[in-house]
């Protein structure tokens, strides 16, 4: 069955799986799994570099950015101005201009700030960003970041690193049907059926990190994503049985031996 | 009395860094042996373009950060 490309601004991926980085044992077992898990974008997070250990390696000679998107995140930002200013010098360092854009509201839940994170949108898309905000699973937020002119939405599914799967799958159902950008489900993803309800949902694409980085085996958990995520795309694309309260016999009711 | 001196200290990363000779942004970067393709570099709260790294020259408590990318989500 043919699929449609994944698109994001200007480019095109074959891969709806966006990984995460953070939480690995080292650099090594996070290239496998990125490997393993057919991502072709993966978030880094911005942070200062280390004086003092001057020889530490670096997680982009691991991931070649010639060959991944690389998707600088602003995680930890609570504020507008502190997210833009991650943003600018995520730029800097030469991997192009997409970014994700995660400005937090509370610190025990992680949900985002949706107003401080539609304010940044504004300014970063006129800057020439191309912004694919984190936010709560509401249509009329997604709707606000899709008309600032972001490049994706990205609704949670549950609370970052929580592992409990899509939690409000009518909602996720309600902002695909209405975005004309993607849609990728960012956070919440506990193991592969969640990825691939997601995917069944319609979503354009899902972003993890803890479920595959905290796996027991984060290299096969990489691959069941992998495999999730397309099974749950080609479900979508195939279209599904509707639902019936009672029985629909599969064999033929006629010619039974008598 | 302040002495003559060629060494000046900057907040690097909001640690004070004693820099002595070259003041340009670049011979420090250099001195770190950090890789241009892997950082970026804001100087008193904006953002340095890699182009700009040779001709600025740091003075006396000038704010730098230096980020580089590491994994997250």
């Amino acid at each position: 069955m043919q699929d449609t490309p994944f698109r994001i601004g200007e480019r095109s991926f074959k891969s709806r799986l966006i990984v995460g980085t953070g939480k690995y044992r080292d650099f090594a077992e996070t290239r496998r799994a990125v490997e393993e898990s057919g991502a072709e974008i993966v978030t880094v997070a911005v942070r200062r570099v280390n004086i003092t250990d001057r020889g530490k390696e670096n997680l982009l000679d691991f991931l070649d950015p010639a060959k991944f998107q690389i998707l600088p995140n602003t995680a930890g930002c609570y504020t507008a101005e502190e997210a833009i200013r991650t943003c600018r010098l995520a730029r800097e360092v030469g991997v192009g201009a997409m970014v994700k854009l995660e400005i937090i509201g509370d610190q025990k839940t992680l949900f985002p700030d949706v107003p401080a994170t539609i304010e940044a949108a504004k300014i970063l898309v006129k800057e020439g960003f191309t912004v694919l905000p984190y936010v709560t699973d509401d249509p009329i937020a997604c709707k606000r970041l899709e008309e600032i002119g972001c490049a994706a939405v990205m609704p949670l599914a549950a609370p970052i690193g929580s592992g409990l799967g899509i939690r409000n799958p009518y909602n996720i159902r309600i902002i695909v049907e209405q975005a004309k950008v993607p849609v990728i489900v960012d956070a919440g993803v506990g193991t592969a059926s969640d990825a691939a309800v997601a995917m069944e949902l319609g979503c354009d694409g899902v972003l993890m990190n803890s479920a595959i980085a905290g796996a027991k085996d984060p290299i096969a958990m990489a691959r069941a994503m992998r495999l999730a995520i397309e099974a749950g795309r080609l479900a979508y694309l195939a279209g599904r049985i509707e639902r019936k309260l009672y029985a629909s016999a599969s064999s033929p009711l006629t010619g039974l031996i008598g | 009395m302040s002495q003559v001196s060629s060494s000046i200290t900057v907040q690097l990363n909001g640690e004070p860094c004693r820099i002595e000779g070259d003041p340009r942004l670049a011979a420090l970067i250099e001195k770190l042996n950090m890789k241009r393709g892997r950082i970026a570099v804001e100087l008193n709260g904006e953002v340095v373009p890699k182009a700009e790294h040779d001709s600025v020259v740091l003075r006396d408590g000038d704010r730098l950060e230096i980020i580089n990318f590491v994994g997250g989500g």
